[in-house]
């Protein structure tokens, strides 16, 4: 993998910040965007712009089958068996949204359990705990180890005969922990239950496969992988995507419509009310396809190594505190340090150029599990080099050095 | 952006060593407020007797620039009337988006005129003044 090839792709990465050189360190924030997405969106725009599945004519075509030409890259990207499994929708947070009103409410009651882990970004945690206000299902937390691992006896004692819903993270945003999920699927699918997955940091980094997984339903984001804000998408199987009901009414999501009373589309229609996202999808399909291009394995592999040079490296800054597992960890380092704040951190850093994430990374439970209120985190992606992390560990030095001063 | 411009001396000292950081008993008028964009949160307690604040105290967690402004604000409201200290809450606002404003028997507060430069952490500082509307606003 050329990296100094792959970056030439990232406009926004050649440019000084305060100064320096940026080193883009918040992708598991958002991803930048190579020439390939931003041109995809201008290009149709600039040449196919219309709205989709009503147009007789032929920009409504071109827009219709640009529109379910990314769903059908969509469809290849996670090995689903039918685009008709794949659901647009604004991000990973929507997605998990409307499994939760749609399917989740109709299926869930009184003593029903629900069971997550201590673990989740606050968008696979709140839809849970509206769903368990409203139906007086119960929530069920599988307990971390210390390093933040999930073991597999503690998942098979947490879900049980009443479980209908389990509902975690492939890839945590804060601890880089990697879910068994496999394994958690086919547990919760001895009781009956059906597995969800958060797959909003694990889809831009590694190659996911749905079928092998066998999860029911697995939701991600585009712009954490290269794509425009404000595009995602929910893989559902088929026969329970059917059984659901749709959660907004409106246009394009019907077939009939009475005074009184009207009838869907078929799937996946009867889910996208509303003019969709065109050029977001389109966005995400040329995103798909740059990621392709360069394969998630070598992705996937680049990141690895960059990860644990960053592990080794940081871990020798003195007073350094590392949340997470040393070993298999997805592209990103948590950390605190002595003295000082993150967000005093982060101001440090932007100073010298470097864009760090500071704060609680929507995941305030599990700040409460780890005894901080806040945390630092630098994240990885295709574009970052081991030169990214020397000015990170070498500007931590120096924000030591300066604080040490500062406080006296 | 230079960052002695914004972690002043009299920043870093209110931090290491914040004034007023404690509890006051159930009488005084409690505020809890939250940062909820970075996780920042604030407890402020005023013993407020006729319409003079008597004392304020803090607890809470954050960055240097909220706990300093904490402990700054805390020094500042000290013996003032309602009115005065909502006036002060006003004239932090403008001070912290750049205004020229002086702040006379509490110049320490001025320390704090470089988060002006950095947007992003305008809301640290202005936490605890808005604990202090808050507290106000339930007292009148």
């Amino acid at each position: 993998m050329n990296i100094e090839a792959i970056r030439e792709q990232f406009p926004i990465l050649h440019q000084n910040i305060n100064g320096h050189p940026l080193v883009y360190l918040d992708s598991a924030a958002s991803s930048q965007k190579p020439r390939s997405v931003i041109d995809a969106v201008k290009r149709y725009y600039e040449l196919d712009n219309a709205n989709v599945h009503r147009g007789v004519h032929t920009l409504g075509s071109r827009a219709t089958d640009a529109y379910e030409g990314a769903r059908e890259k969509v469809r290849a990207l996670l090995n689903a068996a039918s685009a008709q499994e794949i659901i647009f929708t604004r991000g990973t947070t929507t997605a998990l949204n409307l499994v939760a009103s749609s399917y989740a409410r109709s299926v869930c009651g009184e003593g029903d359990e629900i069971v997550l882990t201590a673990m989740e970004h606050h968008s696979n945690l709140i839809p849970w705990q509206q769903v368990a206000k409203a139906t007086g299902a119960t929530l069920k937390y599988i307990p971390l180890q210390e390093d933040g691992t999930l073991r597999i006896e503690d998942v098979e004692q947490t879900i049980t005969d009443r479980t209908k819903i389990v509902s975690v993270v492939y890839v945590s945003n804060v601890l880089g922990v990697i879910n068994p999920i496999k394994e958690i699927t086919a547990i919760a699918h001895r009781h009956g239950a059906k597995m969800v997955v958060d797959g909003a940091q694990s889809t831009p980094h590694m190659k996911v496969d749905v079928r092998d997984l066998d999860c029911d339903f697995y939701a991600f984001s585009g712009h954490k992988m290269c794509a425009p804000t404000g595009i995602g998408a929910l893989y559902g199987k088929k026969e329970l995507l059917e059984q659901m009901e749709p959660v907004e009414f409106g246009g394009e999501m019907i077939d009939h419509v009475d005074l009184y009373d009207s009838t869907w589309k078929e799937l996946p229609w009867k889910f996208e009310g509303g003019t969709p996202i065109i050029a977001g999808a389109v966005g995400l399909g040329a995103a798909i396809d740059f990621l392709n291009e360069i394969g998630l394995d070598e992705i996937a592999r680049h990141e690895h190594e960059l990860t644990t040079y960053a592990y080794n490296r940081l871990s020798e800054v003195n007073g350094i505190t590392i949340y997470g597992p040393e070993q298999d960890r997805a592209g990103l380092v948590t950390f605190n340090l002595d003295d000082v704040h993150p967000h005093d951190l982060a101001t440090v850093l932007d100073t010298k150029g470097i864009a760090i994430r500071a704060g609680h990374h929507c995941a305030q439970p599990l700040m409460r599990w780890l005894e901080v209120s806040s945390t630092a985190r630098a994240s990885f992606y295709l574009y970052n080099t081991e030169e990214d992390v020397d000015r990170l560990v070498d500007a931590l030095h120096q924000t030591k050095e300066f604080f040490g001063y500062a406080i006296g | 952006m230079q960052l002695d411009d914004l972690y002043r001396r009299v920043i870093m000292d209110h931090y290491k060593n914040p004034r007023n950081r404690g509890t006051l008993d159930e009488q005084a008028v409690t505020i809890n407020l939250n940062n909820p964009t970075c996780g920042d949160r604030i407890q402020l307690q005023l013993q407020v007797e006729g319409d003079v604040v008597k004392q304020a105290k803090f607890t809470g967690e954050g960055c240097s620039i909220s706990m300093s402004s904490a402990s700054m604000m805390t020094e500042a409201v000290k013996d003032k009337t309602l009115g005065e200290a909502l006036a002060m809450a006003e004239k932090f606002s403008s001070f912290i988006k750049g205004e020229q404003v002086e702040f006379d028997e509490n110049e320490d507060i001025e320390a704090l005129s470089g988060v002006s430069k950095f947007p992003a952490r305008i809301k640290c500082a202005t936490l605890a003044w808005n604990a202090l509307r808050k507290g106000i606003e339930q007292q009148s």
